[in-house]
């Protein structure tokens, strides 16, 4: 027979019949398992089998920046219209569709004859799957490979056999983590779990060795009298599963229906026989993609998430610049954050204070942050010595002179500002860009203090600037076009995801995450039980209470900023609830978590409790205690102060809109972000369940008149399946 | 309505649930087998006038599997024509195996019936069936499933009762067991159990320890701290929201002991009792059954009393003696509180915080000591009740006649 024609791959056979397939997508710079591919993976295993003259098969990649993604996402479109159908034939097609890639797979770990995988990259979902079909995997010993399913991530499961031939491999309790939480291995980890055979440094050579040495070609479960490492579900795993289920719980509130639905596979197809567990494995997968969640965690943590970190939102026509240095005045701890990560990424930086003292002091925060990497073997030493020769704190304003971007991080004072700016230009290149990393002031107001105010920009970091993903920039009345590419491109190449926003009071996050923390201390108030108020509030989904995250912000701040609104509304501020309470707190020396005590008590060493002394906050008796209702308020009171932002144009694209909420403020993620819930939802049962929520407790659940207008239109966010 | 009276009951002494265990070495079905046959022998009864024998039973896989109660009906000798089924109501199993041998002779279809129950938790530990409930993700998640120390440590969190309390309660449950024993309060109702040879091994409540005090459980150690910590703790509180936290209050000396045990209870008709010639004890007045939220578990009894004395048009007055199954100290201060029940009329014998629950029997077992109970003290109602996993509770009353 002679070899079939690939596009997909390369393939060689050498004189012993031992075939090396180089597997290379064309036109894709990563390897996906688009529908061409995935046919001719089945070509390969028919091959496999039906010439006798073959002995073998290895694996591997052409790409140089890994060995396969996984699945493609966005090729994924029919499915998830059939799996969204609400017919039992559509659901019946999804399933076809679904199981492709499970069937492809078990014809090539059936064909008859050893296939090895050589791991030469990031195998990541279906890639990891596929190599688990095949009946040998060594892996490359690079440091940068990760092996992993991170489905969950995306609100997806694993449905490529992970679910089925991981457990099998290494048990339950190995499998959970990487299946339910989607964490990722190194190759020695992986190896000394038992998921890849050999870690080497020439993966595809030690892949032909293990076949030239007799490789057998069947996988351990299609052995007779095969047993599961660590026991059955109805057995010795049951004890695995309870706890599983809780811990389960425990992180996810539920909210998620992916891993429950991997769980649920997992529990059943052990209990099958494996062909009959593929199944059920494609089934659930279906099941995950019908769910609302799923399809928008797909769209906005992966597709528009990809989107904007590519510069979808990036000026057209300006040329992208490398940003190859920068200079940061301010050194406190946002402008030693900000150092960090654009040193991280290979930035020179100049970190530039009133005194050398407190420069220095700037990079010792990038010290502090290596350090701790170093020891805990997440950097190499060459690395951390490379990123912090990045960074020269000074004084010297002229070395402002030699960088294309200057981000001012200094006090929240215009006066103070104002100085810095002017004495920045006065050093700066006449092209070069400035920005401010304010969280408060207007950038028009600051721009005013520009003398080239189209070369001004707001770049808004969020606190701390090493873990958060998302940075606003700001575009002020008369900021231009090159500042905000350039903006842009600095989040780019630090690697974080930037959003585009109108200059507005609070931009666009901190005007919505307060009024989320508005709603806890209204509860309080109220006189709902604080336990129940930060209960609440993560079972809705946030990732902390609001009373809690009052207390990581700082009462002190808190209070700064209430004066910060009123002074500038003047007569038109009204005081209420969070006025008494942050000004009642702080009065009693209660600054929060900096100081051990907020509306929680911190003693040293020991969990975190509510303080009593909350009671006497209490001026009213609350209208409702249904969890239910206070995660509508939270959820609600936060969505509609993103409607009215996205309805006034502060944020213009939907996706920035959701995006930005996962990221900025940690809104519900199995939603998709916060315009995703109110589609989810449905406009018309939104709205009508925002006109009680006004009734009851007023005008921050007012909805806006441009909503309704949507809504009677018919207009939505996003096109209907706007997933690819 | 046919009447249905209790003409007598019978259980075996309760060995610890350990390999050391005195009734480690007995098979349950001859547990069984020795309650079935004492009932038959105490009474020369003519097992040919009884219809059916139901067992409960907890964890009815392996030696206690294949219906355990046709089999000891077998293995007893008793006649042939005698059926037998195995039920499962969790801890209420032995009441729910009388209730239900009760109403099948109120309804007019059987003369006869034994109710009762088996288990040998030290041969078969609790989840040995394993089940959907509390192990399918697709169950497990959305019932916020919790082991049953989990949801009496909520109940304790819920409702106020410290672990100074549960003590207290428990350190009272072994004066009254060991004074009980002490006064030969249960000597009617046991049937010592024999081994292979035919020695009696067992003929006392093996897990009670009279000197228990508050000092001495002061020193142990919450036993169901470290599952809380695994998550379930969580899964309470995503329940129970307003909670902050889970105080771990339940332990080795405040929890029902694990223990091996058996116990029948032969009912008939009156008609029945004419023909065996055999004098009724105990008329049943009337069960009830209920669901209860599945998370705290162990609240049923509550709801379950006030459904069944409102069904029988009784008050809480007219109960002389109160018996809940003390699973839990918890369990029963709830209890108490809630129903406004005082200490001195409820578990007026002590109870399996003293001397152990084996799950299937333990429901016929405090129906029998409440048979006991209102002959020596010539009072006239109990109630008896059992909190019951996944959120039940089964209740029933009984008169003197
Ligand atoms: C609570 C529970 C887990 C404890 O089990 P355990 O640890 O095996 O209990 P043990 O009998 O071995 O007792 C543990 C320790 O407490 C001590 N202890 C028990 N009762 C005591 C008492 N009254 N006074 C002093 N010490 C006591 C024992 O001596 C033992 O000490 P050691 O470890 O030094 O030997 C178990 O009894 C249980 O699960 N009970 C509930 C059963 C159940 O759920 N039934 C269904 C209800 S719905």
């Amino acid at each position: 027979m002679s070899t079939p024609d690939f596009t997909c791959f390369q393939c060689e056979t050498d004189a012993d019949g031992l075939v090396t397939a180089t597997f290379d997508v064309p036109g894709k710079t990563m390897n996906t398992l688009t529908q061409a591919a995935i046919a001719e993976i089945e070509a390969l295993a028919n091959w496999l089998k039906d010439d006798e003259a073959l002995k073998g098969c290895v694996i591997t990649s052409g790409k140089d920046n890994g060995f396969c993604a996984g699945a493609d996402l966005q090729e994924m479109t029919a499915l998830l219209t059939k799996a969204q159908g609400q017919s039992e034939d559509d659901k019946r097609e999804a399933f076809k569709l679904a199981f492709a890639l499970n069937r492809v797979f078990r014809s090539l770990e059936t064909c008859g004859k050893p296939v090895a995988m050589a791991i030469n990259g990031l195998a990541l979902g279906g890639g990891l799957e596929w190599a688990l079909s095949c009946h040998y995997r060594v892996v490359g010993s690079s440091s940068k490979i990760q092996l992993g399913l991170p489905e969950v991530k995306v609100g997806l499961m694993p449905g490529a056999g992970g679910t089925q031939r991981l457990t099998r491999l290494v048990g339950v309790m190995a499998a959970g983590p990487l299946i339910l939480e989607g964490k990722s291995l190194r190759p020695q980890e992986a190896q000394m779990q038992g998921v890849v055979h050999e870690v080497s440094d020439d993966p595809v050579a030690a892949a032909k060795a293990w076949i030239k040495g007799g490789g057998k070609a069947k996988n351990p479960w299609d052995e007779d009298g095969f047993r599961i490492p660590g026991g059955a579900p109805q057995g010795k795993a049951g004890q695995m599963f309870m706890v599983g289920n809780a811990m389960l719980r425990q992180k996810t509130y539920a909210n998620y229906p992916a891993p429950i639905h991997a769980m649920a596979a997992v529990y059943e197809g052990l209990q099958l026989p494996f062909d009959r567990a593929l199944e059920i494995e494609s089934k659930y997968f279906v099941k995950t993609l019908a769910t609302p969640q799923a399809q928008n965690m797909l769209r906005s943590l992966f597709l528009s998430m990809q989107d904007l970190n590519k510069g979808a939102r990036r000026p057209k026509g300006v040329d992208k610049d490398k940003i190859e240095s920068l200079a940061v005045i301010g050194a406190g701890f946002m402008g030693a954050g900000i150092a960090y990560v654009a040193a991280k990424a290979g930035v020179k930086v100049v970190l530039l204070d009133t005194s050398q003292d407190n420069a220095d002091k700037g990079k010792a925060h990038s010290e502090t942050l290596v350090g701790k990497a170093v020891s805990r073997g997440k950097m190499s030493q060459d690395k951390a010595d490379a990123l912090l020769a990045n960074i020269t704190p000074t004084t010297d304003y002229t070395a402002l002179g030699d960088v294309d971007l200057v981000i001012e991080a200094v006090f929240e004072s215009r006066e103070v500002k104002e100085a810095v700016i002017k004495q920045a230009e006065a050093h700066m290149k006449p092209d070069a860009i400035l920005a401010s990393n304010t969280s408060t002031i207007p950038i028009t107001e600051l721009a005013t203090y520009s003398g080239r105010p189209d070369q001004f920009v707001g770049i808004h970091f969020f606190s701390p600037v090493d873990k958060m993903l998302l940075v606003e920039i700001i575009r002020g009345d008369k900021t231009g076009d090159r500042a905000i590419a350039t903006a842009m491109d600095l989040v780019m190449t630090v690697k974080k995801t930037p959003i585009v926003v109108e200059d507005a009071r609070g931009f666009y996050a901190n005007r919505c995450v307060l009024k989320y923390i508005e709603q806890g201390l209204s509860m309080v108030a109220e006189g709902v039980p604080p336990a129940l108020i930060e209960n609440a509030a993560k079972m809705a989904g946030m990732p902390v209470g609001p009373l809690a995250l009052q207390d990581e912000v700082a009462i002190d701040l808190g209070v700064k900023i209430l004066k910060q609104t009123a002074d500038d509304l003047g007569n038109a501020y009204k005081p209420g609830a969070v006025d008494a309470i942050l000004n009642g707190m702080f009065a009693q020396g209660r600054l929060g978590r900096k100081n051990g005590q907020g509306f929680y008590v911190y003693p040293k060493g020991e969990d975190k409790y509510l303080w009593d002394g909350l009671s006497d906050y209490v001026t009213g008796s609350p209208q409702s205690l249904d969890p239910q209702d206070l995660k509508d308020r939270f959820l609600y009171a936060q969505a509609l102060e993103a409607v009215r932002s996205y309805l006034s144009e502060i944020v213009t694209d939907p996706r920035e809109a959701d995006v930005g909420s996962i990221l900025g403020w940690g809104f519900a993620p199995w939603s998709g972000g916060v315009l995703s819930f109110v589609e989810m939802t449905g406009l018309e049962p939104f709205i009508a369940r925002a006109d009680e929520l006004a009734q009851e407790y007023g005008d921050v659940f007012a909805v806006p008149d441009g909503l309704r207008k949507m809504a009677e239109q018919g207009e939505r966010f996003y096109p209907l399946m706007a997933v690819a | 309505m046919t009447d249905c009276f209790i003409y007598d009951a019978v259980r075996t002494p309760r060995g610890r649930g350990k390999k050391d265990g005195a009734l480690h070495e007995i098979t349950p079905i001859s547990l069984a087998t020795q309650v079935l046959q004492a009932l038959r022998d105490r009474h020369d009864l003519d097992t040919g006038l009884v219809d059916d024998v139901i067992l409960g039973c907890v964890e009815p896989i392996g030696e206690q599997g294949a219906d355990i109660a046709r089999t000891a009906a077998l293995h007893a000798g008793y006649a042939e024509t005698v059926a037998g089924v195995q039920i499962n109501r969790f801890c209420a199993s032995g009441l729910e195996a009388v209730n239900m041998a009760a109403a099948s002779i109120m309804a007019g279809q059987t003369q006869a019936a034994i109710g009762g129950g088996v288990e040998s938790m030290s041969r078969l530990a609790m989840g040995a069936s394993g089940g959907a409930w509390p192990i399918d993700p697709s169950v497990a998640i959305p019932a916020y499933f919790v082991p049953q120390g989990i949801s009496a440590d909520l109940i304790a969190s819920k409702y106020g009762f410290s672990r100074q309390d549960c003590d207290a309660y428990a350190v009272e449950s072994q004066k009254r067991s060991a004074q009980a024993w002490e006064e030969g309060r249960f000597q009617n109702a046991i049937v010592p159990i024999k081994d292979v040879m035919g020695v009696m091994v067992l003929d006392r409540d093996e897990h009670m320890r009279p000197g228990t005090t508050v000092e001495g459980l002061a020193g142990l150690n919450p036993s169901f701290a470290m599952p809380g910590q695994m998550g379930f703790d969580d899964v309470a509180i995503q329940k129970y929201p307003e909670l902050e936290r889970i105080s771990h209050v339940h332990h080795a000396g405040n929890s029902s002991g694990v223990v091996d045990g058996a116990a029948g209870v032969l009912l008939g008709s009156e008609r029945f009792g004419e023909v065996a010639g055999l004098r009724p004890r105990a008329k049943i007045k009337g069960f009830a059954m209920i669901g209860s939220e599945p998370c705290i578990m162990l609240t049923g009894p509550e709801f379950v009393t006030q459904k069944l004395l409102a069904n029988l048009r009784m008050k809480p007055s007219d109960i002389d003696l109160w018996e809940l199954n003390e699973a839990f100290a918890a369990v029963v201060l709830r209890y108490m509180q809630a129903l406004d029940i005082p200490h001195d009329k409820i578990n007026v014998c002590g109870g399996a915080i003293a001397m152990g629950h084996p799950l299937g029997a333990t429901g016929a077992m405090i129906l029998g000591t409440m048979v006991d109970e209102l002959e020596r003290t010539g009072k006239s109602t109990a109630l008896v009740t059992l909190c019951i996993g996944a959120g039940m509770g089964v209740a029933n009353v009984i008169e003197r006649v």
